[in-house]
């Protein structure tokens, strides 16, 4: 009797099976990258952490209470082997374990990126897909200038404007600072719509521009010529044709948005005082806090190689074509 | 012992509930908060947070007189070598435990290992006891003059009293216990670093009866709970914090937005230091050009203080120049020796740089980009020193590369250095004792810099010895004058950094520090 087939279902999994293998290889290389360049770049945990007046003898000692002393390959195994038992370590400058730091700093970060991209997807993918439909036209110029525009505008000086205007000239939301929705709804979402509203202009800009020209494509394909033929209205050709067979690079753009929003936030943390992963990086990174800059950069890593995968399962239900 | 903690944490948060939001002090620091150990590093914000939590035997009142704080009487013996000093009653640690003469013998036993006074004054204790829970003794070698100012000094590291279990901490490790007897309670479980640190009023303290002044008198704290906003670092958006009505005061609001401030009818700008901050420019005495004492006398003659603070401040109000080591307004400042700065002008740097036989060897100056407090400085010195014919490598990088750097003994074109700029708090170099670039042990110890020179550590052990006031004055003078010679450092300079408050907060006072007793939220 001949074997059963292996169906779609058995290859999807096996390809998700595969991808998270691969996960590791890249982690372990990020890891021990990450490891060498923090030792070998300038600047001394122990001095930053003794303070101003501390003595070069003093210092030493801190050193060595922190195991810096010891050959960086001790130090790599040491690491590598609480690594391995699912322990980050323990931060040099906050004596708090990295795991932890990272626990109470994602909530903000996650927030903040949900709302930017749903903002983000609501505001560009509409006005993308008007575009394209208007292609030539006063809508369509408009918005290719308020990409430039979008790409252009430092988010500093956005944030400063939306601050100036809506916080302190009309009152309307806070300057500053984070709620965290266990503290309630409303004041979570106050303390967010602004810095949501700064972070997600150049998502839009990139979102919009990409989905214009993505269904601008599909618009010149034979079956929306068909579609159109048939008499179907022309929404249902915009949303059920062209928009759906455009959605690939969209969703690839939106999913790359989302990874450098949990990474990259620092600006918009710092202006809004957001206590988020951005910010955390930046004073890791500054206090050569090593445990904490190396749990940080495998949990973006890590974070990236998992957006990557749901990324590329996304194609196969927007596109059938798609099979792995 | 956790449960009172806990049972004294749920009282105060219990008695914050009863007051509205109102009695919640909102305070933007000037750094982030990382280190909870005020005794492990000498960084300001781990000291402020010392001041909230802990208590002092004595403090540092606004016209620099060391007073009493949790001592209440005192006595020394004719040939002032045994000091013997009564506990105040009503004492208490945030668990409940009345604080006793152990526990204070211990904490400064753990400070007399890390803060450079405190070493120095251990130098001289030969043991200490405790007669009884409420009396503890100090017997020196030999007579020593600045035993009170040692443990009632105002800042880093301040000898705050701990509880025995907590204070017995290797002075090497952290402590992982945060229970004191001081005029907050502090809420671990609220603490997220880089986010905020929440304190609330101790029910159980007992403040002096004296009014507040400097880190002495009655610390009366009239709201229920400090939150540190840590999270708010951006400089406009302090403030914008603080206009809003959001925040309730700036400890350090960035100079150019200073003027911008006071121009606001709902702000405060105060200046609440009595003795002002001071810049420095440091020498690496091990390596060329500034292994050289006439080389560095060059550099010390170009350095006139005013470019200084003109570029760095701007604000005119908020500067002084200062001829002095010692900070102005202190009792040991003086204009005694200081000519080769003071009177001097470029010309004059100009010859003596020629005269001290300067091969051209560059200057590596390090420029931290990132600490906008002193980030304008080394720009002014290199050009200073360009003008008085030195060659200067003004390297940037971030303040952290630096603070490591610094500690390098390895020659500059090896990863050293040959100058760096900071600011130090008045309370810190006031004397010859506190003030670290006047240690002139050389390489075995001592301050980034590393100068040697024995006379001075000759005239600062007998400052450490003299007990007479007017010849402890003389000495500083004396030090002073030889440290000029020598180039040991250059002082640039004072300025002063006002906090930022809503109107509606009253009773600041003045002192050296950055104090949250007393303050009323109207």
């Amino acid at each position: 009797m001949a074997a059963p087939r292996a169906g779609p279902f058995f290859f999807m999994l096996t390809f998700i099976l595969r991808r998270l293998l691969a996960t590791i290889p890249v982690l372990l290389i990020v890891a021990v990258l990450v490891f060498l360049m923090l030792r070998l770049a300038p600047g001394d945990p122990a001095a930053i952490l003794a303070g101003d007046a501390a003595s070069t003898e003093q210092i030493a000692r801190i050193r060595a209470g922190l195991g810096l002393d010891r050959p960086i390959v001790v130090q790599f195994g040491i690491w590598a082997g609480n690594l391995l038992a699912g322990d980050l370590g323990e931060s040099f400058y906050y004596k708090m374990k990295v795991a932890t730091l990272i626990g109470q700093r994602l909530e903000p970060t996650l927030a903040l990126a949900s709302l930017t991209i749903l903002i983000a997807i609501v505001v560009a993918v509409p006005l993308g897909v008007v575009a394209a439909w208007r292609f030539g036209g006063w809508f369509d110029r408009a918005l290719m200038g308020f990409s430039v525009l979008g790409f252009s505008v430092p988010v500093f000086v956005l944030a400063y404007m939306l601050i100036y205007v809506v916080s302190l000239q009309l009152g309307l939301l806070p300057v500053q600072g984070y709620q965290r929705i266990a503290d309630g709804f409303w004041p979570f979402l106050r303390h967010l719509i602004l810095p949501s509203i700064t972070l997600s202009v150049i998502y839009i800009a990139l979102i919009a521009r990409v989905t214009r020209a993505s269904v601008l494509e599909a618009l010149g394909e034979d079956y929306i010529r068909t579609a159109r033929a048939k008499g179907l209205p022309e929404i249902r050709v915009l949303v059920r044709h062209a928009l759906a067979n455009a959605a690939v690079p969209i969703v690839t753009v939106i999913g790359i948005g989302i990874a450098l929003l949990i990474g990259g936030v620092v600006v918009t943390e710092s202006v809004y005082a957001i206590p988020g992963l951005g910010r955390l990086t930046v004073d890791a990174v500054l206090a050569r806090d090593f445990p904490t800059i190396q749990g940080l950069i495998l949990f973006f890593s890590f974070v990236y190689v998992l957006l990557n995968l749901l990324i590329d399962l996304s194609y196969v239900f927007l596109d059938p074509r798609i099979r792995y | 012992m956790n449960r009172k903690i806990v049972a004294a944490v749920l009282l105060a948060a219990a008695a914050g509930t009863a007051f509205a939001q109102d009695k919640v002090l909102r305070v933007v620091p000037h750094s982030n908060l990382a280190i909870l150990d005020p005794i492990w590093t000498t960084a300001y914000m781990s000291r402020n947070h010392g001041y909230m939590i802990y208590d002092t035997l004595f403090g540092t009142d606004e016209k620099s007189q060391i007073k009493p704080q949790m001592v209440e009487s005192w006595s020394s013996s004719p040939d002032r070598r045994l000091w013997t000093f009564k506990l105040r009653q009503g004492l208490e640690f945030h668990d409940g435990k009345p604080v006793t003469s152990e526990d204070v013998t211990a904490s400064l036993a753990r400070w007399g290992k890390r803060d450079a006074m405190g070493v120095a004054l251990f130098t001289f204790v030969e043991r200490m006891d405790t007669p009884a829970p409420d009396t503890f003794r100090i017997f020196l070698r030999e007579a020593c003059g600045f035993l009170l100012e040692a443990i009632g000094k105002p800042s880093s590291n301040v000898p705050f009293i701990m509880p025995k279990r907590v204070a017995e901490t290797d002075a090497f490790k952290q402590i992982e216990e945060h229970v004191g007897s001081g005029p907050y309670l502090f809420k671990r479980d609220e603490f997220k670093p880089g986010d905020r640190a929440v304190y609330l009023r101790n029910p159980r303290y007992v403040p002096r009866k004296e009014p507040p002044s400097g880190s002495t008198g009655g610390k009366r704290v009239y709201v229920d709970r400090v939150e540190w906003n840590l999270a708010l670092r951006d400089a406009q958006a302090q403030v914008n914090a603080l206009v809003k009505g959001e925040v309730d005061i700036l400890e350090q609001p960035s100079f150019p937005l200073i003027p911008g401030l006071k121009a606001n009818p709902e702000i405060v700008v105060y200046s609440y230091s009595p003795v002002p901050l001071q810049y420095m420019a440091r020498f690496n005495h091990l390596h060329k050009p500034f292994d050289n004492v006439k080389v560095r006398q060059a550099a010390m003659a170009a350095f006139a203080q005013q470019p200084f603070l003109q570029a760095q401040v701007g604000v005119q109000e908020l500067y002084n120049t200062c001829p002095s080591m010692f900070t102005c307004g202190t009792p040991y400042a003086s204009s005694f020796g200081t000519e080769i700065q003071s009177k001097s002008t470029m010309r004059k740097a100009q010859e003596l740089l020629k005269a001290s036989g300067y091969d051209g060897t560059p200057v590596v100056l390090m420029k931290p980009t990132d600490l906008a407090a002193i980030d304008k400085l080394p720009d002014v010195a290199a050009q200073l020193m360009r003008q008085a014919g030195f060659k200067v490598d003004l390297q940037a990088m971030d303040w952290q590369t630096l603070v490591g750097r610094r500690a390098k003994k390895d020659a500059p074109d090896k990863g050293g250095w040959n100058m760096f700029l900071t600011a130090w708090q008045g309370p810190d170099i006031w004397n010859p004792i506190a003030n670290a670039a006047l240690d002139t042990r050389g390489e075995a110890s001592g301050w980034f810099g590393w100068g040697k020179d024995d006379k001075i550590q000759e005239l600062r052990a007998r400052f450490m010895r003299e007990t007479d006031d007017a010849k402890k004055k003389k000495l500083a003078e004396e030090i002073q004058a030889r440290a000029f010679e020598v180039a040991t450092h250059v002082p640039l300079g004072e300025f002063d950094a006002p906090l930022a408050a809503r109107k509606n907060i009253s009773g600041h006072f003045r002192g050296t520090g950055n104090f949250y007793w007393n303050l009323k939220k109207n």
